[in-house]
C-alpha cells in the first residue's frame, strides 16, 4: 500500500555513515592522520541508542540483503518512490555527536554534513538534510551552522535530545540565535550522548528502558524551552521534537498550564499560557505512533492537542515501526492527513520552500 | 440590602487588609492606596482562605532574564495553590475571563451619617467623629 497521497514529506529519514573511513576524504589532512595513525578509523561511532541487530535499528525487509538495493538506491526503493514523496529530510545521528574532544566532534561534524550533501544530496533533488553540529562547544555549532547554511538544501539543525545540560540553558541561544537568523529548523533527536542518565533518576538497567522514556526527555526539552524564555527570546524559532512519540502530549499541555498559574512569577517572561506557545511554536513527527490502532482513540489524542498544525510526517526509516510503505495512521480525516503529510512539514521547516525547484541551490 | 458596618477605616491602613465577617460569611476588606476593596475570602479556584494569602504586586518581564514588580499592593496572591487576583476587580491574572473572586459593595461613611441608621454593626459602637466601612448586602 502506498501513502494515501501524493507529494508528501517525510521530516524523519535516517543516513548512516557506513564507516569511519568514508569521512576521511572530507577531513582535515591533520584529522584524516589522527584517526588513521591512531585507528580510530576502524571505531563503529555507532550510538548506543541503536543496536545494530535490532528492528528498532533497521526494519527487516529493509535490512542489506542480496539483491536488495544499497544506498541512496535503497532510500530511493524504499522510501522516496512507493511514497511518491515530493522530499524527505535526513538526518545523521552519529557517535561523534558524544566525543568529548569537540574539536575532533566539529571535524566530524564538518565531514558528516559535507558528506552528506555530497553523496546524498547531489544525487538525489527530494533530499534535504539538517545540519549535524556538536553541541558541547556552542561556538564551533555556529560555526558549523554560519558554513552549511548557505546551501538552502540544509534546513534544520540536529541535536540530540539529551546532552550535557538541558537544551533550554542560554549557553545554547547561540546556536537557537544563528537558527532562527537562517531559517532554520531546530531539529532535535531522540538519542542520548550517555554524558547523563537517560532516567532523570539515574541508570536503568535496560536498553527498553532508556527506548520508552525518550519521551520523558522530550517533555523536559520542551518544559526547559519554556522556562527558560527561549520561545520568547527567539519567536521565529521551530522546534521539531524527532521520533519522540507524541499521546503523551495531551497532558503534558494540561499539566504545564495548569502549573504556570501558580509558579509563573518565577519565571514572569513566561507570559502566556504555555499550551498556547506550544502549540505555536514545537512539532512532533508522527512516527512512531505510540497510539493504539483503533482510529477513535487515536483522532481523541489529536482532538485533545486541539492543534492540527502539531504533528509532521515521518517514516523514520529504516527503524522499523510500520509494516509496508503507508506511514500514515488509519481512520484519520483526509484533510487532518493531508496538514500531517503535507502543509505542516512544509510550515514547520521554512527552508522547504524549495523543495519543489530542486535545482535552485541557492548561496546567501 | 443591608448596611453592614464592618470596621473603623483607620484600623485598615494602605497596603493592609482586614477580614471581617457580614451575616455569617467572611469578607477581606483591602485598602489599596486609599480606596477601599472587599473579596469573598474565599478562592475560586479551590476554595481556600484567599485574603489570608500575600498582597503582593504583579511580576512582570521584558524577556527571558529581565524581572520586574509591577503595581505593587494590587494583587492577592491565594496561599494554596498561588494563582494571582486583582484586588480591584477580582479578577484572576491568568484567567481573567473566566475566573474572578467574588466582591461586595464597600463605602467609605462618616459616623455622622450612620448613627442616624439604619444600619448592622456586630461588635462596636459607632462614634460620630469616626470613619466607617460599610458593605451592603
Ligand atoms: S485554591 Fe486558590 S489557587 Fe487553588
Amino acid at each position: 500500500m502506498k501513502l494515501p497521497l501524493e507529494g508528501a514529506i517525510d521530516c524523519d529519514v535516517h543516513l548512516s555513515v557506513p564507516n569511519v573511513a568514508t569521512l576521511l576524504p572530507y577531513m582535515s589532512d591533520y584529522w584524516s592522520d589522527q584517526l588513521v595513525t591512531r585507528y580510530i578509523d576502524r571505531a563503529g561511532f555507532n550510538l548506543t541508542s541503536y543496536p545494530p541487530r535490532s528492528p528498532l535499528t533497521v526494519r527487516d525487509d529493509w535490512r542489506a540483503a542480496p539483491g536488495r538495493p544499497t544506498g541512496l538506491a535503497a532510500l530511493q526503493a524504499d522510501v522516496l518512490d512507493p511514497g511518491r514523496l515530493s522530499g524527505a529530510i535526513c538526518h545523521t545521528m552519529h557517535g561523534a555527536m558524544a566525543l568529548f574532544n569537540e574539536d575532533m566532534g566539529a571535524e566530524f561534524c564538518k565531514a558528516i554534513n559535507a558528506w552528506v550533501a555530497k553523496e546524498w544530496l547531489d544525487r538525489e533533488p527530494r533530499l534535504r538534510a539538517s545540519i549535524l553540529v556538536h553541541a558541547q562547544n556552542p561556538a564551533l555549532a555556529v560555526e558549523e551552522i554560519e558554513r552549511c547554511a548557505a546551501d538552502k538544501r540544509f534546513v534544520a539543525v540536529l541535536l540530540p535530545v539529551m546532552g550535557d545540560s538541558p537544551l533550554g540553558r542560554r549557553i545554547y541561544w547561540p546556536i537557537y540565535e544563528a537558527c532562527e537568523r537562517h531559517g532554520l529548523s531546530l531539529a532535535v533527536h531522540a538519542g542520548s550522548t550517555y554524558r547523563n542518565p537517560p532516567t532523570a533518576a539515574g541508570w536503568p538497567s535496560y536498553q527498553s528502558e532508556d527506548y520508552m522514556l525518550q519521551s520523558s526527555a522530550f517533555e523536559n526539552l520542551i518544559v526547559g524551552f519554556l522556562a527558560e524564555g527561549v520561545f520568547q527570546k527567539f519567536p521565529g524559532l521551530k522546534l521539531v521534537c524527532m521520533e519522540s512519540g507524541f499521546t503523551w502530549m495531551p497532558t503534558f499541555l494540561w499539566r504545564t498550564s495548569k502549573t504556570w498559574r501558580g509558579v509563573r512569577t518565577e519565571v514572569p517572561w513566561l507570559d502566556r499560557v504555555p499550551a498556547e506557545i506550544i502549540r505555536e511554536h514545537v512539532r512532533l513527527t508522527l512516527q512512531p505512533v505510540d497510539a493504539p490502532r483503533d482510529p477513535k482513540i487515536l483522532n481523541k489524542i489529536f482532538e485533545q492537542i486541539a492543534c492540527d498544525d502539531m504533528i509532521v510526517y515521518s517514516s523514520d526509516y529504516p527503524h522499523g515501526h510500520f509494516d509496508g510503505d503507508n506511514g500514515l495512521p488509519e481512520g484519520l480525516s483526509p484533510e487532518l492527513l493531508r496538514k500531517i503529510a503535507i502543509d505542516n512539514p512544509r510550515a514547520a521547516f521554512p527552508r522547504l520552500a524549495t523543495v519543489d525547484a530542486p535545482d535552485t541551490k541557492e548561496t546567501v | 440590602m443591608t448596611r453592614h458596618v464592618v470596621a473603623k477605616a483607620r484600623d485598615i491602613a494602605p497596603g493592609s487588609s482586614q477580614i471581617v465577617e457580614v451575616g455569617g460569611r467572611e469578607i477581606g476588606v483591602f485598602n489599596v492606596a486609599g480606596d477601599y476593596y472587599a473579596l469573598a475570602n474565599r478562592c475560586p479556584h479551590a476554595g481556600a482562605d484567599l485574603c489570608k494569602g500575600f498582597i503582593t504586586g504583579l511580576a512582570l518581564s521584558d524577556g527571558p532574564n529581565k524581572y520586574r514588580l509591577e503595581r505593587k499592593g494590587e494583587f492577592l496572591r491565594c496561599p494554596f495553590h498561588g494563582w494571582e487576583f486583582e484586588i480591584r476587580t477580582g479578577q484572576s491574572w491568568c484567567d481573567p475571563k473566566s475566573m474572578r473572586v467574588r466582591q461586595f459593595k464597600v463605602d467609605v461613611a462618616p459616623g455622622e451619617t450612620l448613627v442616624k441608621g439604619p444600619y448592622v454593626a456586630e461588635s462596636f459602637p459607632v462614634k460620630v467623629e469616626e470613619e466607617y466601612i460599610v458593605i451592603d448586602i
